[in-house]
């Protein structure tokens, strides 16, 4: 079987400069197959620039992101894509004039074979293929529970379901490993109690891992396997929610004040 | 007064009940006015989509395709090759524009690219006219510039192909961007960047696909207005002609393009036939611009444009 031993993702030793700020300074840490994994931290901590060196959008100044055991420290945005690496963003990107619908087939531009120029000649093929992915999609739709607004053009949906149609677009590519930079920011206690329900069940029926950056620490204790913690840029601590909970690095940087 | 009314409302109209045969063939002219107008208007749309850049240089390019092909032909070559040769050296430049003005500037605001493309537009004009000569040269494809009558409405030849190219062009440009996949991914870049980059489109592979199509658009066009009116700097003036059209159908719209060409060729004919004699002709000259104008202030998104809401 293909399916190697080793973790999914290894992140050995990166740091990402913008001019003479690093924003991550040497950070190590892994992500194992079928794992949630939750990165957190203080604002200004550096997850969002880790997770943006993961899936390519920044290139590390240093150190090594190794997927499926092979290299690919430096690799553009679509080819991180074509890993079967897919991530939603901080604040929303969905294509805003376009149904959700027409949204998530877009995330399933990949798995569509043959060439671009090509398709527009082979109408019967086409067609077919076009079906067959329609039928992932809905099941998608199914499952994210968003059947009432597929037809809606994504700009008018209200925040929290404009990030569930993020998900699943990111899912409609059928990813290996999922980034999620704050599924829950800005959502009310319902959506969130939604979205964590959303990211157990993907990662249990799909067996898709999933590394998260997420603020609200009831969620993260709850829904994550492991927890990676960082500050200024250093990762402080990682273990499981119990262990880091009562880490005194990571309360000093972190939970300490709140809980004073 | 009422003699002036009557002139401007009842007249006309007048007229054109009393020779049909005259009405339909002002229609046909500005429908095939209407078809090169949309055509051009397309080249623009489809970058507009991609990428956000509106394209100055799109009438350059208009230029620079029939001065190519003329340049081939001139040489000798047979119009099947000279057309492949021109269609080269358009996806070519597609290519290098990608690679040396594109690329570079990417993330940059929009009225840094929209200064680039001025930057192009005056170096084609330039590099066209260095490389193909400044003469105003003729342009014979071989169909002949002949009318025949049909039911007692004179229908020129060399006007109808350039329409029924035109058509079909327009057509199989719209039915692949709305309906391929190619489409979807292109709609996706024009909403979102970096949305689009994490799904796995590659913006590089997405600005070369456009910027070809809109040098395929711009050879059919010179083409067309070339084979009409010779191949001359005032042939990139008609770029200034699809603004209006643009503004009426939507930066963003395919068949805005098209609808706005067409209203656009049929007004200015009709204006120009039937209202012209009122303020001494020259309708056909600024009609498009005052329609354009009058659009800008009661429906700025254009007939298709997308309305656009800012959530606050």
């Amino acid at each position: 079987m293909s399916e190697s031993a080793g973790p999914l993702l290894v992140v050995d030793g990166v740091s990402v400069r913008f001019g003479a700020l690093i924003a991550v300074n040497r950070v190590s840490l892994s992500v194992g197959r079928r794992e949630i994994v939750a990165i957190i931290g203080p604002n200004g901590a550096g997850k969002t620039t880790l997770l943006n060196a993961v899936s390519g959008f920044y290139q590390p100044y240093e150190g090594t992101i190794a997927f499926e055991g092979r290299d690919r420290t430096r690799l553009s945005p679509p080819d991180v894509a074509a890993l079967g690496i897919a991530r939603t963003f901080q604040n929303v990107a969905l294509f805003k004039g376009m149904s959700v619908l027409d949204n998530i087939m877009t995330g399933r531009l990949l798995k569509m074979s043959g060439s671009f120029l090509l398709e527009a000649l082979y109408w019967g093929p086409a067609r077919r293929q076009e079906l067959e992915h329609r039928a992932f999609v809905e099941r998608i739709i199914d499952f994210l529970e968003i059947q009432a607004i597929r037809k809606t053009p994504a700009g008018r949906l209200p925040y929290g379901l404009q990030k569930r149609v993020e998900l699943a677009r990111a899912l409609a590519a059928e990813p290996k490993l999922l980034l999620l930079d704050e599924p829950m920011a800005g959502m009310n206690v319902e959506e969130k109690e939604d979205m964590c329900r959303f990211i157990l069940d993907v990662n249990q029926e799909f067996g898709t891992t999933i590394a998260l950056i997420e603020h609200d620490m009831g969620v993260v204790m709850d829904i994550s396997d492991r927890v990676v913690v960082l500050d200024y840029g250093r990762k402080i601590a990682d273990g499981v929610p119990a262990e880091v909970r009562r880490d005194q690095a990571v309360l000093d940087a972190y939970l300490g004040v709140a809980h004073a | 007064m009422v003699d002036l009314l009557y002139a401007v409302a009842v007249a006309p109209f007048k007229d054109m009940a009393g020779a049909p045969a005259f009405l339909i063939e002002v229609l046909i002219g500005g429908v095939f006015a209407g078809l090169m107008y949309s055509l051009v208007a397309l080249g623009f749309v489809l970058i507009f989509k991609a990428s956000g850049v509106f394209n100055f240089a799109q009438g350059v390019m208009v230029l620079f395709a029939a001065l190519t092909l003329v340049g081939l032909l001139e040489r000798g070559a047979p119009v099947v090759v000279a057309l492949a040769l021109t269609t080269v050296v358009m996806v070519a430049l597609a290519f290098a524009i990608e690679r040396l003005v594109l690329r570079p500037l990417v993330n940059q605001a929009h009225i840094i690219l929209f200064m680039a493309t001025i930057g192009l537009n005056f170096f084609l004009e330039g590099f066209g006219e260095m490389v193909w000569g400044a003469n105003v040269k003729k342009l014979d494809i071989g169909i002949p510039d002949r009318s025949f009558i049909v039911r007692g409405v004179q229908i020129n030849q060399l006007e109808l192909t350039a329409a029924l190219t035109a058509a079909v062009l327009v057509t199989v440009l719209a039915v692949f961007f709305q309906r391929t996949r190619i489409g979807r991914a292109l709609r996706a870049v024009a909403d979102d960047h970096e949305a689009a980059l994490s799904i796995g489109i590659p913006l590089k592979t997405i600005w070369i696909v456009v910027w070809s199509v809109a040098g395929v658009v711009a050879i059919v066009a010179g083409l067309m207005w070339g084979a009409k009116s010779g191949v001359q700097f005032s042939l990139s003036l008609i770029a200034l002609k699809a603004l209006p059209v643009l503004i009426l159908g939507g930066f963003e719209s395919v068949p805005g393009a098209i609808v706005g060409g067409l209203i656009i060729g049929v007004g200015e004919k009709l204006g120009e036939v039937y209202w012209g004699p009122l303020v001494g002709g020259a309708i056909e000259n600024w009609f498009a611009y005052a329609l354009a104008l009058a659009f800008l202030l009661a429906r700025p998104q254009g007939l298709f444009g997308e309305k656009i809401i800012e959530r606050v």
